[in-house]
């Protein structure tokens, strides 16, 4: 995942970097937030900032009284644990996915079960719980998603190839977060098909006939 | 500026170690922050329980505090910070001192067992960074990440109080992300650069 860290032109912004610190995102942002994060070190420091502030206001916090007993409680559970060791992670093979992204597939690209939705679009929707949606999709080199417009907000992730709208061009690792003003007709780079995560917290209002009749299947 | 003597008391060189000594924590009045990560560093060497009992009497009860604000109820709360002080030995491997401070480590394990126990949700984590081949950090920088550290405490607590009050609105769990300000006003930028420079030298380690 370190190649792109370079070429990332577009990053999350420090509202989102500061809810994903506080924990207060819903499943499916977080999973793009720590998506971009594994691609990109400048946001992952960037969020080492966030972090430092949630540590001090925890440490400004007035202490509490603890139970009696309780750091031999906590020893105990220690000594409990400590009979089966927790084996270091091995660093996650290269693949299309970053490491959390593939928790929710169950393996690399190979793994997405896709489901057609037109025109060559493909799509696979990933199971998160709470008011936001995820997604992965799948355009063909040269192929647009279809205009449509957002209620909320909707954060989209490249995975693989390129994608161009008309705010800006879209590369690997960079996380477009559009907002309720945004209308626009994402169009896949020719050179490769386009791997996106989609995340949104409202269903998605296409301006045409043809999505809008597909919606309901959808599920977007 | 601070001694390197000072650095050296804080951060025991801790492979020529073979005789387990105990820890002695001394509030150090420039840099308390040193003496925790160096009690994090002694768990993981060493499974100093020492240094346990005194990383657990200061952290715990401000763990407990800060779960009881997010919205847990006393037992609850206590129940989890013993899991969080648990987590703490656990992962002590996996800690970081050039790129987070002991409080700021301790927070996102508390934050997440916030989440699983509070809002009964999945939280993604980032992909994990493994150490580099260097077995001990270097003291240089683990001061550096400190010092900024410190700055930026020193700044959030010169904030005007209704800004401090959104801030701490966002962490406790009061503003969803949609009520955070866009701007935060927070000076992030150098302990930003601090951490990107320790994350390039990791990755820079790993090739």
């Amino acid at each position: 995942m370190t190649m792109t860290q370079d070429t990332i032109k577009h990053h999350l912004t420090d509202a989102l970097l500061m809810a994903y610190s506080a924990g207060t995102l819903p499943e499916a942002f977080s999973l793009a937030v720590a998506a971009h994060i594994s691609m990109c070190d400048e946001c992952r420091a960037r969020l080492g900032a966030f972090d430092t502030v949630g540590g001090m206001l925890m440490e400004s916090c007035d202490e509490a009284v603890m139970a009696t007993g309780s750091l031999d409680a906590t020893l105990a559970m220690i000594d409990l644990s400590d009979a089966r060791p927790a084996e270091r992670k091995a660093p996650s093979p290269a693949g299309v996915l970053p490491a959390p992204l593939r928790a929710y597939v169950g393996g690399d690209l190979d793994a997405v079960r896709w489901r057609p939705v037109g025109m060559g679009v493909k799509q696979a929707i990933l199971p998160t719980k709470g008011d936001a949606t995820a997604r992965l999709l799948y355009i063909p080199a040269g192929a647009a998603v279809p205009d449509h417009g957002h209620r909320g907000t909707e954060l989209t992730l490249v995975l693989q190839g390129a994608f161009e709208d008309k705010v800006d061009h879209f590369g690997p690792g960079d996380i477009e977060v559009a907002g309720e003003e945004l209308e626009h007709t994402p169009i896949a780079d020719i050179g490769e098909d386009c791997i996106c995560l989609a995340a949104t917290d409202a269903p998605l209002r296409f301006n045409s006939w043809l999505p809008r009749i597909a919606q309901p299947f959808l599920r977007i | 500026m601070v001694s390197p003597a000072v650095i050296r008391r804080a951060i025991p060189r801790l492979r020529q170690s073979t005789v387990v000594e105990p820890v002695k924590v001394k509030e150090d009045e420039e840099h308390p922050g040193l003496e925790w990560s160096a009690c994090i560093l002694r768990i993981r060497e060493a499974r100093d329980r020492t240094a346990f009992a005194a990383l657990f009497r200061h952290f715990a009860p401000r763990v407990k505090a800060f779960l009881m604000r997010s919205g847990a109820d006393a037992a609850m709360a206590e129940e989890c910070t013993q899991e969080v002080m648990a987590a703490v030995w656990q992962k002590a491997h996996l800690f970081d001192p050039t790129r987070a401070s002991a409080a700021t480590w301790i927070f996102t394990i508390a934050r997440n067992r916030k989440i699983d126990a509070l809002r009964k949700v999945r939280r993604p984590e980032p992909e994990d960074l493994p150490w580099g081949p260097e077995e001990e950090p270097d003291q240089e920088d683990i001061l550096a990440l400190q010092q900024e550290s410190e700055r930026l405490e020193e700044a959030v607590a010169a904030l005007p109080a209704k800004q401090r009050d959104l801030i701490e609105k966002a962490y406790f769990g009061d503003l969803s992300h949609r009520e955070i300000a866009e701007e935060t006003g927070l000076p992030l930028g150098t302990i930003k650069s601090r951490i990107r420079l320790a994350l390039d030298r990791l990755r820079h380690a790993m090739k």
